[in-house]
């Protein structure tokens, strides 16, 4: 859990961040958008004390930050950044380890760890622990610093763009990873970024930024639904709001009897996903499976309805 | 048929042209320049006399001349070439050895047995084609691409044939080696005097200079005056801040208890020791602020980020990513002040200093030699040293995709 209560960043008289309340619970991830000088990053960096709020309170698992010794507090809050900012001059396995071994854990069990993460990430420990960050790919890079960020398994996750520089295929991909990591360890995640899309995706609750202040903090459906200001309408795009929302849902609760022709789509499918294939293979409905068991099918009708404004 | 022999002419012509290399080129014209136009030794009857410059078909008897002229007459077509640097670098060190030998020989040839007050000693060819064979030797060798560890036994080896050569006598004659004799009580003493100048005051400026960095470099202020303090200092010539130096040194030794006994006085190895570590200062303090700006933000941030302390931040991330620039910092100055250590001869401070100003005085180019070609020597052997030390301390971070 953590809580920002009434928080702003004052720099020089120029207002960064303005009077924020925001409670992200735990286990769930908050995406934070807005457009680049929206404050949102400084947001991000309140919660680990690499800036100080001049008015607020930040609480974390109850704690107010500025009881905790900021690198104590930080070496408790796993931290990816746009540009994975690894350690040149260390290997993977030691920049994966630099946490654990702030934290004193014996040689053997960072070893473990390292490898462990490797494989999460679906890279050859054998392979990669001795490698520089140089001779990676842009992909491998961020993942490691992914895995270093979680490397201690932080209860908390702080990141800001971190798939800001990667191609649109490892993208996609690594925001899978992310969500299924999030799900396996159950960590709180704040993620800053600048695509609206992104967050929608990977948000379980969404809050968007604009000149400082919090504009709307909503759950997709219904930041997609009803967004509050033009400004969050303008980050949405107006012409996609229906696909959007139909991104947002998949088909298995849309699943009613009936036989419909032709091969079957997965159950977890989107909606927006289930009618393209709906329309692309000219069927008005579409078998429906899961685990390989037939459930029913689904129309593009009841497709089509989704796209509704809600 | 016709049509293939006629696309092919233009091909095989291609061998035939000649493939020059430039910069060998004007390696092989200066050896050639040094062998043939210029003369390759002077004899003198004494060391302060008019000498006679003599060529190489003079100065050498005829099967050594022959010798000579058929080593530099096969390495200088092959250094204008374009040949592999191998072929390039033995070329180089043929044509070099042939010419430490030659110089031997002359010597010898020249002197009457039993003759000490003449005086041989190599003349304007000798040292044009020793540098062109040394320039030519060099860049084959750096061509190889050799690696820093094998650079380093490049250098020890060129110091074990020096020595070797130095020992067995080839160069006894030689008018240098002549001055040396009368002076080899000292000679040893003022080697150790000249590197224990530069290394100490070297080693000092790191001391306080890194330092200073580290700690001004975050204040923008503090950081300007420091760099500009330190750049004023460099502009000083170093004769005057000798002579600004005296002054409070000599109060210092006068007054403070116990300064005199540490060697603190106006003259001698004190300010000798004060001006090379103010000259060092800044090279060192800015090579360590560009090297600690040079650390990119994204990392400075995530080392934040991941809880390192300040001071872990500076020992574990910074200092090792800035370290190649600092290393360069204190490459130049140590190569600086090997040679600015000179000057301290005219202070009292002794080193090879000594050698150079009483053979000026004494107008006796030889003992000027002898204090000058060692500090070349040991200024160079840094050089070369360092820079492989530099380039280890880069290989961790540089990129070595599999």
């Amino acid at each position: 859990m953590i809580e920002l209560m009434h928080v702003s960043r004052v720099v020089d008289g120029r207002t960064i961040v303005a009077d924020v309340s925001l409670q992200i619970a735990s286990g769930t991830i908050l995406t934070v958008v807005g457009t680049s000088g929206s404050g949102k990053t400084t947001l991000l960096r309140l919660i680990n004390r690499l800036v100080e709020p001049s008015a607020g309170t930040i609480r974390v698992a109850g704690r107010d930050v500025r009881t905790v010794p900021p690198d104590a507090l930080r070496r408790g809050i796993g931290y990816a950044i746009q540009g994975h900012g690894l350690f040149p001059h260390r290997t993977v396995a030691e920049n994966i380890g630099v946490v654990p071994k702030l934290l004193s854990w014996d040689r053997n069990r960072i070893a473990a760890r390292v490898d462990e993460l490797l494989a999460l990430f679906r890279l050859e420990p054998a392979l990669y622990r001795d490698r520089l960050p140089a001779a990676l790919s842009g992909g491998e890079q961020q993942r490691i610093g992914v895995a270093r960020a979680l490397a201690a398994e932080p209860p908390i996750l702080l990141m800001d763009e971190p798939f800001g520089a990667l191609d649109p295929i490892i993208r996609g991909q690594a925001q899978d990873d992310l969500k299924a990591i999030q799900k396996r360890y159950g960590t709180t995640i704040v993620l800053v970024t600048h695509d609206m899309n992104e967050a929608l995706r990977l948000g379980d609750r969404i809050a968007v930024m604009d000149r400082g202040r919090l504009v709307q903090e909503a759950d997709p459906t219904a930041l997609v639904g009803a967004p509050a200001t033009d400004f969050v309408g303008a980050l949405l795009g107006r012409g996609d709001r229906a696909f959007q929302l139909m991104a947002l849902r998949i088909v298995d609760d849309l699943v009613e009897p009936g036989p419909a022709p032709g091969a079957p789509i997965m159950a977890g499918t989107s909606v927006r996903d289930a009618l393209a294939e709906s329309l692309w293979s000219q069927r008005p409905a579409l078998p429906v499976s899961r685990d390989g068991v037939i459930l029913g099918r689904v129309t593009r009708a009841t497709l089509e309805a989704q796209g509704a404004c809600p | 048929m016709g049509g293939h022999r006629a696309t092919r002419a233009p091909v095989s012509f291609r061998p035939a042209r000649p493939a020059f290399d430039p910069l060998g080129s004007v390696f092989a014209a200066l050896l050639g320049l040094g062998l043939l136009a210029l003369p390759l030794v002077t004899a003198r009857p004494n060391r302060i006399a008019l000498g006679t410059p003599l060529t190489a078909w003079s100065a050498l008897p005829l099967g050594q001349a022959l010798a000579l002229g058929a080593v530099l007459g096969c390495a200088a077509p092959l250094l204008a070439l374009r040949i592999a640097p191998g072929l390039r670098l033995a070329a180089g060190s043929a044509a070099l050895t042939m010419l430490c030998l030659a110089a031997g020989w002359a010597a010898d040839h020249l002197t009457p047995s039993g003759d000490r007050y003449g005086r041989i000693s190599p003349d304007a060819g000798w040292w044009l084609a020793f540098a062109a064979a040394g320039l030519a030797a060099g860049d084959g060798l750096a061509r190889l691409r050799p690696s820093p560890v094998l650079r380093i036994g490049a250098l020890a080896l060129v110091a074990a044939l020096a020595g070797l050569i130095l020992r067995s006598g080839l160069w006894d004659n030689l008018s240098v080696l002549r001055e040396y004799v009368s002076r080899s009580d000292t000679f040893g003493r003022e080697v150790r005097t000249q590197a224990g100048l530069a290394l100490a005051s070297v080693a000092a400026a790191a001391l306080v200079g890194i330092p200073a960095a580290i700690l001004a470099r975050p204040v923008p202020a503090l950081r300007a005056a420091l760099l500009s303090v330190l750049n004023v200092v460099q502009t000083i010539p170093s004769m005057a801040l000798f002579g600004m130096l005296i002054a409070p040194l000599a109060w210092i030794g006068r007054t403070v208890p116990g300064a005199a006994d540490l060697g603190i006085a106006g003259i001698g190895a004190a300010p000798a020791f004060v001006a090379l570590f103010a000259y060092a200062l800044l090279p060192v303090t800015a090579a360590t602020v560009a090297g600690l700006d040079a650390v990119p933000d994204p990392v400075r941030d995530a080392a934040r980020g991941v809880g390192m302390t300040d001071r872990q931040r500076l020992a574990q991330v910074e200092l090792p990513l800035a370290l190649p620039a600092i290393l360069t910092g204190i490459r130049i100055v140590l190569v600086q002040n090997i040679g600015l250590a000179v000057i301290a001869g005219l202070v009292g401070g002794g080193g090879l200093g000594v050698y150079v100003f009483q053979g000026i005085s004494q107008n006796a180019g030889d003992l000027v030699l002898l204090g000058a070609l060692p500090t070349v020597v040991m200024a160079s052997g840094a050089a070369v040293l360092l820079d492989a030390v530099i380039d280890l301390s880069r290989g961790r971070a540089a990129d070595r995709t599999p």
